[in-house]
């Protein structure tokens, strides 16, 4: 497979998977990622489900040998401008945008973000936390390069600063950098573009956004990582005071014909993950999951499941809540519902909810599929193989697809996917 | 060792994992102050680039000739520092790891003072080891550009094509006479509805004509000797035996059908059977009208806690066929939760309710009765939960939905070619999320029914992603492992044979040439690549012969002469 090349689209864990087995095998990948770090998603999660491995323990690796091996180029902030051609022969158009950070010069010492004096609500924790305009994506990030945002920063809204090209003792700040082209020849393309999370605002009858001790999944997710905004302390946005009730509300925007129709796979793990989580850290902590169906179908989650009950104070209560509410004097949240197996209306405050909110094909994922010329479902996931044997071909040939833009998968079909989706382009390449 | 030692010492906070019980800078300070350590530092994440970069900085700059680093544990970071350590230019066996994460600040949460004693204490143990490291090279092997793979069902073919289109030979081993596994006895898939055999056969004529790949049918596996790049297999093919010389095998044996004896009238009433027995009788869809399925028979319960992962999507398949065959019949699936996980499957959920599928939820602890009389299910009376009272459905056909089990052999394969399986006995992956479809031992993969249920796109995805990774070393034609491994010194060996039997891989043998002093008899002798530098042989020898570099007793004992 020498001289061959792959052009991978996305840096998540599918994407980096799909790029360290093709590498492996002697072809030359090229990874694009829009953000300025690989890990995509997962790289937010504190733990994982059913083993409770820290996410970033072993994602962290697979990031760094993806950025040293010898036949992967990492093209990090950088997005897909178009792309022509066939198996075999594609040209690809890569638009590496400016991080006004020299890549070779910055060690990541982080003593411009120290004295930058402006603040963000940052991205990555879920909008939980606060970064600078001169920035790490975050602390394990590959590369560790620092960019600035310069929708934020003083000096590019004409304002006098200069402190990060003054304080940078690598002489790395360079606030003249361009956005550079990136002409790549490659064989075969496979598309990982992953998940975006669903605004859940708009189910208003969940409050999200108004009633403070209401949180999503993922901003449970940064609370309770020890890298992450409250250092793994879980606080109730409100006061500040630890929970000692909590409450999950699973399919918020999923399973809803009004917003997502479709099952978004994880949640009902995640949620039991998050609630023995939690239960870890502050053993007097109790949850309840509020389900339509528990949907655990991966090899040990039923064990999971029944641990959660037994050793974590995990209660599952079947109901699909029709509201929460705030208590005014205690801002605690109050949820509503009917449990289908009692058939009772009640309505039970807990310190902190938190909602299991749909997750969507990424963003990006129709511009992306718009320019490759692949199609989308009705749901903006890529749509499904035509060819029985081969679940990752997509309807352009030498064009794949792995991951969640194919269908809402978690991490261990995701690694598998990009395995195969690997396996078809290496076979791609081979049999031209 | 003519050259001063300088010992470089890092240590990681993991964040807060060990930052916050153990006192890290205290740790850093006193590791300064330890025999030839000639720098310490501290850093949050030790395994980011940063961390990386520093320590590869200062060997450059001090001349580092040992690294030690504290921080979490080396079966996921180990190799990750020492090839950093190689590329800074230190031979990476002149590393040493430190685990105070799981071996201290985890275990020791409530105690951080002591917490932080201990950490110095292991600190002071890894200085002392690394000190009497030696510079090693790896090994390296040749791979055979072949693999065998064992299974003809969808995943062992899908493996098997794979790899023969990228140039590898494959002998392809199947116990039954007909290539297909499972599949054979479905017949539609979901959620196309098309026949299996439509899309079965190409595969199966793709299979056979293929020059690169050697089908054995009616054929067994006897005996897997080797390793990564050079396996032999030994099998019975109808009765004759044969060896087929291979560098990588994937075991996609399949699973098997849960017959679920006794339970709600099975093998009592004629008309209660299994989603399989219904799709064995190719057709029929239009013949009942009364048709009840249960779910979950014989999983998630005490004896089976795992789900069957795509049992209820069978059943929602049975009962479109039957709806769309005959559309006034009655079609109730009795469940406890519908697995209709994704977007696909939660279509074809919504589309088993427009067509006017009834779902009825039961309890685990109250389970639906089948009542019939001579010989025939009639009636089917459950508790539904939604509706808080037992209800009763008449049937003239009761399907009972189970999950696939493990295939009765995986016990004598996994002893034969010494991979793991779990308490359930599926195969046991080695990692469930990162390494979904490798084994702990290099060169075998594994994917499909054998290692848990899985549907048809996922089998042919686990049969694509293993045959990645067997690609990976026969594309290399080499593998090059760890230098960490048993040796024997034949002058000391008593030739009692305990290393040979206590060896799990297989990498201790007699040795041909007999040992000066021992005149014609002969001594063992391990084969470096097959060890997997357990020390189980180096435990057990009497004599004292066997050394385990990395581990060898001068170092084990420097370490426990540092303690306190």
């Amino acid at each position: 497979m020498n001289q061959k090349a792959v052009l991978v689209l996305g840096g998540g864990i599918a994407g980096i998977q799909a790029s360290i087995d093709l590498g492996n095998m002697g072809a030359r990948v090229y990874l694009v990622e829009k953000k300025p770090s690989i890990g995509g998603r997962m790289a937010q999660l504190d733990k994982t489900f059913p083993t409770n491995d820290c996410a970033m323990c072993i994602l962290a690796p697979k990031m760094i040998e993806c950025a040293n091996h010898e036949n992967i180029t990492l093209l990090t902030y950088s997005e897909l401008v178009e792309i022509h051609g066939e198996t075999g022969r594609f040209k690809a158009r890569i638009m590496k945008k400016a991080r006004f950070v020299e890549e070779d010069k910055c060690v990541g010492c982080g003593d411009c973000a120290e004295k930058c004096p402006t603040k963000v609500a940052d991205e990555f924790n879920a909008g939980l936390g606060q970064r600078k305009a001169i920035y790490k994506y975050f602390p394990q990030a590959v590369p560790s390069t620092y960019v600035i945002d310069p929708d934020h920063c003083r000096l590019f809204h004409g304002k006098k600063c200069g402190v990060c090209e003054k304080i940078c003792k690598a002489k790395a700040v360079n606030y003249g950098q361009k956005d550079r082209e990136i002409v790549l020849d490659v064989g075969a393309v496979i598309m990982a573009t992953g998940f975006d999370l669903y605004d859940v605002s708009g189910l208003s009858e969940y409050g999200w956004g108004k009633i403070k001790n209401v949180l999503t999944a993922m901003q449970f997710e940064r609370m309770i990582c020890a890298s992450g905004p409250t250092m793994g302390h879980l606080k109730r946005p409100s006061d500040g005071k630890e929970p000692k009730t909590m409450a999950f509300i699973q399919c918020v925007g999923s399973r809803d014909v009004r917003h997502k129709k479709y099952c978004s796979a994880v949640c009902c793990m995640h949620a039991t993950k998050e609630a023995i989580l939690a239960h870890e850290h502050y053993p007097e902590l109790s949850s309840t999951i509020f389900y339509m169906d528990m949907r655990a179908v991966g090899k040990g989650f039923q064990d999971y499941i029944e641990r959660a009950k037994t050793e974590y104070a995990v209660e599952y209560v079947r109901a699909r809540p029709g509201r929460i509410t705030e208590n005014e004097e205690n801002l605690n949240p109050v949820i509503h519902y009917e449990d289908t197996n009692t058939r009772e209306l009640k309505a039970r405050e807990f310190d902190m909810v938190i909602l299991s909110q749909a997750l969507m094909p990424s963003e990006s994922n129709a511009a992306v599929a718009e320019k490759i010329g692949v199609s989308l479902d009705d749901c903006g996931f890529v749509s499904p193989s035509q060819d029985f044997l081969n679940p990752f071909a997509t309807d352009r040939r030498g064009v794949f697809a792995c991951g969640f833009c194919q269908s809402p998968m978690d991490v261990p079909d995701s690694v598998v996917r990009a395995s195969a989706a690997a396996s078809k382009a290496a076979e791609a390449l081979a049999t031209r | 060792m003519s050259d001063t030692m300088r010992v470089g010492v890092f240590v990681c906070h993991c964040g807060t994992n060990i930052g916050g019980i153990v006192n890290v800078p205290q740790v850093v300070d006193y590791a300064r102050t330890l025999p030839c350590v000639a720098c310490a530092e501290g850093s949050l994440y030790t395994c980011s680039e940063d961390g990386l970069s520093t320590i590869a900085n200062k060997i450059k700059e001090l001349r580092l000739n040992r690294v030690v680093v504290a921080s979490c544990t080396p079966r996921t970071h180990e190799t990750l520092f020492r090839k950093n350590c190689e590329r800074a230019g230190l031979n990476k066996y002149l590393f040493e790891f430190v685990n105070l994460r799981e071996h201290c600040s985890w275990v020791h949460m409530n105690k951080p003072e002591q917490a932080t004693l201990k950490a110095m204490d292991l600190v002071r143990m890894g200085v002392a080891k690394v000190s009497l490291l030696k510079p090693r090279d790896d090994l390296s092997t040749a791979v055979l550009q072949a693999a065998l793979v064992l299974g003809g069902g969808i995943s062992g073919l899908s493996s098997a094509l794979v790899l023969a289109n990228q140039g590898y030979r494959v002998e392809l081993v199947e116990k039954n006479e007909e290539l297909g596994g499972l599949l054979r006895f479905v017949n539609r898939v979901f959620p196309s509805h098309r026949r299996t055999t439509d899309l079965l056969d190409p595969l199966v004529e793709a299979v056979l004509k293929h020059p690169n790949i050697r089908v054995h049918l009616g054929a067994e596996l006897k005996a897997v000797k080797g390793f990564v790049g050079n396996f032999t297999a030994a099998i019975q093919e109808r009765g004759e035996s044969r060896d087929l010389n291979v560098g990588t095998i994937i075991v996609a044996v399949g699973a098997q059908v849960h017959k679920p004896e006794d339970a709600f009238g099975y093998g009592r009433f004629d008309n209660v059977m299994t989603q399989l027995d219904f799709e064995g009788r190719c057709g029929g869809y239009d013949t009942f009208n009364r048709v009840v399925m249960i779910s979950c028979v014989g999983a998630r319960n005490e004896d089976r806690s795992y789900c069957g992962r795509f049992c209820c999507i069978v059943a929602l398949k049975n009962a479109l066929l039957v709806k769309e065959a005959n559309p006034r019949a009655h079609v109730t699936i009795l469940h406890r939760d519908v697995m209709a996980v994704g977007k696909l499957y939660e279509d074809y959920y919504r589309q088993a309710l427009e067509k006017g599928v009834t779902f009825v939820r039961f309890d685990k602890s109250n389970p639906p009765e089948v009542k019939g009389a001579g010989g025939r299910a009639e009636k089917v009376r459950v508790k539904d939960t939604l509706m808080g009272r037992e209800i009763e459905l008449e049937a003239d056909l009761v399907l009972l939905t189970t999950p696939l089990v493990p295939a009765e052999d995986n016990g004598v394969l996994s002893q034969m070619m010494k991979v793991p399986l779990g308490m359930d006995g599926f195969f046991l992956e080695a990692h469930q999320k990162l390494r979904p479809v490798e084994f702990p031992a290099d060169g075998i993969y594994v994917a499909g029914c054998a290692r848990y249920p899985a549907e048809i796109s996922e089998s042919i995805a686990q049969a694509l992603a293993a045959a990645a990774k067997a690609a990976v070393p026969m594309a290399m034609g080499r593998v090059v492992t760890d230098a960490f491994v048993a040796e024997i010194d034949p002058a000391q060996c008593s030739a009692c044979g305990r290393c040979v039997t206590v060896c799990p891989f297989g990498a201790v043998d007699w040795s041909e040439a007999g040992a000066p002093d021992h005149g014609e008899k002969s001594v063992a002798a391990v084969n470096p690549a097959e060890c997997k530098g357990c020390g189980l042989c180096a435990a057990s020898c009497l004599s004292g012969a066997i050394r385990l570099s990395g581990f060898t007793d001068e170092q084990i004992l420097a370490m426990i002469g540092n303690q306190r």
